[in-house]
């Protein structure tokens, strides 16, 4: 389970609305424990793709370096990654599964025609051929 | 010998939790097939099938990525620290092309490229949905029109605001004879139409500034620069540095050429390179200083195959490499590039935020509207004054090889000489100092004045406006 509060699905949301119809991509921080994540604090991470940002996005590997810095200084845990889908569902594709990396959680928002949409967690497979949806529990605190 | 490897927070299950994992070995190599002898789980995240270490693994020693040492063979010694880094990527990739479709014509104007394993069907999809933005339709801009428009880039749009001369048909291969005296936008639009109908051209008749680079660069995938000018190379920097663009750099100077793609999000930029232009003049131009005809055919062509390269997303892209090639001794030679921690617009702390003014960070001062100063003279002005029978004595700083083209039955002291040669001159007459197009002698003036000179002035323009305007019959090159 994927704990994390409304004000940073909010916070989410605004950052793909922002940038539609291109990718937004940024870090998930928290706490991990007894398969209960809890996303305390997130950061925006700038788009590096080349080309066809409306439908990719990637970071550099300093921006990953920065990333588990970052959850160092912060004592937390760098729990995953959340990305946009402008036009195109919540779910993930076959480029993020051949992207993903094990145990990370990879949110998804949805943007459809600028406005936010469903947001859902994925988890990948250990068979590395699948995602499985990781359930999202949305706090109002 | 043992080192320190880093492992990044996903992989830790796979390594007892460890975040750092002890191990021996001289190479990258080995280091890490011990690492995968200790922790067997992690292989299956840090190799494919083919073996291979998964693309979207990037692996540091210290804080160099081995892509730049000697990859998988890079040494390591002790107290080295080796991190696993992964690159985090996703996106909707099945429909990156969804909405794009070949005629069956196209499919047989390309399949040359379809039966290509690196391109296929989905490359040549991508090709069409890239657009890419040339800024200059000259000797570098020719070649890299006519290969983008045949092998199908969708949408070229091209920055240019010169006329066709007749200087230009020995390396712009985009223009004819009959095209002199045309817009070369019009000349390019033609050619390119002619190579590959499908392709949509877009042209912009202006001058780049920083005032519309940035909503002419907004629309494309990838800006290439074949521009000769210090200005236009700070001003298409810049832009592309700000709005996360890649920019394939091509430069030619008589019989040398050089390539890199700058991208500042992967690697260094120009102003990494070059944090600084040189002084005015310094550098000639290919007006100034010659080109050789072929050699923005080689050039060009390279930075079309890198900017394919980009939009297919197969190949090695030449991000942190400068390729340096001379055509005189048929040698390429390759320099490795680094982001400049202090880089005053790319690095984490950059001190421009925003276009800046170019031509006055570059040294160049406006002309003035309307005539010259003190220390210039007009060819207008210089005509009637000899005209009169004035006493004028005319330095001509050009080399001797253009001396025999043309002149103005001037002294000849080439500007590289002038120092030494000084005392040729009398301070006491009015001097005229003149070159090809007024660069190279506006340096000799600021010399001669520096030299206690009192009465020197520059011809604006050179002997090349002294040809157009005042004497028609005079050879030009």
């Amino acid at each position: 389970m994927l704990r994390i509060s409304r004000e940073l699905i909010r916070r989410i949301s605004l950052h793909g609305e922002r940038t539609y119809p291109e990718e937004c991509c940024g870090a998930l921080f928290g706490t991990e424990g007894e398969g209960i994540r809890t996303v305390l604090q997130i950061e925006e991470i700038s788009n590096t793709q080349d080309v066809n940002r409306d439908r990719r996005f990637s970071l550099t590997p300093l921006q990953y370096r920065a990333a588990e810095r970052k959850a160092l200084e912060l004592h937390l845990t760098l729990l995953g990654f959340y990305h946009s889908h402008p036009d195109h569902p919540a779910e993930p594709s076959q480029f993020d599964l051949e992207h993903a990396f094990p145990w990370f959680s990879y949110v998804i928002q949805t943007i459809s025609g600028g406005k936010s949409g469903i947001v859902t967690s994925w988890i990948l497979d250990e068979s590395r051929t699948r995602f499985n949806e990781q359930t999202i529990s949305e706090e109002t605190t | 010998m043992s080192v320190n490897v880093m492992i990044p927070t996903p992989l830790r299950p796979y390594a007892d939790s460890h975040d750092r994992v002890s191990v021996d070995g001289t190479t990258v190599s080995e280091v890490l097939s011990g690492l995968v002898t200790k922790h067997p789980a992690l292989k299956r995240h840090l190799y494919g099938d083919d073996g291979k270490l998964r693309t979207y693994v990037n692996i540091y020693v210290n804080d160099e990525d081995i892509r730049y040492l000697e990859k998988e063979k890079t040494g390591v010694k002790a107290g080295d620290v080796v991190s696993i880094v992964p690159s985090i990527a996703g996106g909707t990739a099945e429909t990156t092309t969804e909405n794009v479709d070949l005629s069956r014509e196209e499919m047989l104007r390309y399949s040359r490229h379809l039966i290509m394993p690196e391109v296929g069907l989905e490359g040549q999809k991508k090709l069409k949905a890239a657009s890419i933005l040339l800024i200059g339709a000259g000797g570098l801009g020719s070649p890299l029109g006519l290969y983008l428009a045949a092998v199908g880039v969708g949408t070229i749009g091209i920055v240019d605001f010169d006329k066709v001369d007749i200087t230009n048909l020995h390396r712009q291969l985009l223009h004819g004879t009959s095209d002199v005296g045309r817009s070369k936008l019009e000349s390019a639009r033609e050619r390119l139409h002619e190579v590959n109908p499908n392709v949509r051209v877009e042209t912009y008749e202006t001058r780049l500034t920083s005032e519309n680079a940035l909503e002419i660069l907004a629309p494309y995938d990838v800006v290439i620069d074949g521009t000769d000018n210090f200005p236009t190379r700070y001003l298409v920097n810049d832009a592309c540095v700000l709005q996360g663009k890649p920019n394939v750099y091509g430069s030619i100077f008589r019989f040398d050429g050089q390539v890199t793609v700058f991208d500042a999000r992967k690697g260094p930029c120009y102003r990494c390179l070059y944090a600084a232009p040189p002084p005015p003049g310094l550098v000639p131009s290919c007006a100034e200083g010659g080109v050789l005809g072929v050699l923005p055919g080689i050039i060009g062509t390279l930075q079309a195959l890198e900017a394919i390269k980009l939009i297919i997303g197969h190949g090695e892209v030449l991000i942190g490499r400068l390729i340096l090639f001379d055509a005189f001794t048929m040698k390429f030679r390759e320099l490795k590039l680094r982001k400049d921690p202090h880089c005053p617009i790319c690095s984490a702390n950059p001190t421009i935020h925003e276009l800046i003014d170019y031509e006055q960070f570059c040294g160049i001062l406006p002309h003035p509207t309307n005539g010259t100063n003190e220390f210039e003279i007009s060819v207008e002005e210089l005509k009637s004054r000899l005209d009169r029978g004035e006493d004028l004595f005319i330095l001509d700083v050009r080399q001797p090889h253009e001396y025999q083209i043309n002149n103005l039955n001037g002294l000849l002291i080439p500007l590289d000489q002038l120092a030494g040669r000084v005392r040729e001159l009398d301070s006491s007459r009015e001097i005229v100092v003149h070159c090809k197009m007024g660069a190279r002698s506006a340096r000799a003036v600021d010399f001669l004045r520096q030299a206690g000179f009192k009465k020197v002035r520059n011809l604006v323009g050179g002997i090349d406006a002294w040809a157009e305007k005042i004497d028609p019959a005079m050879n030009r090159y």
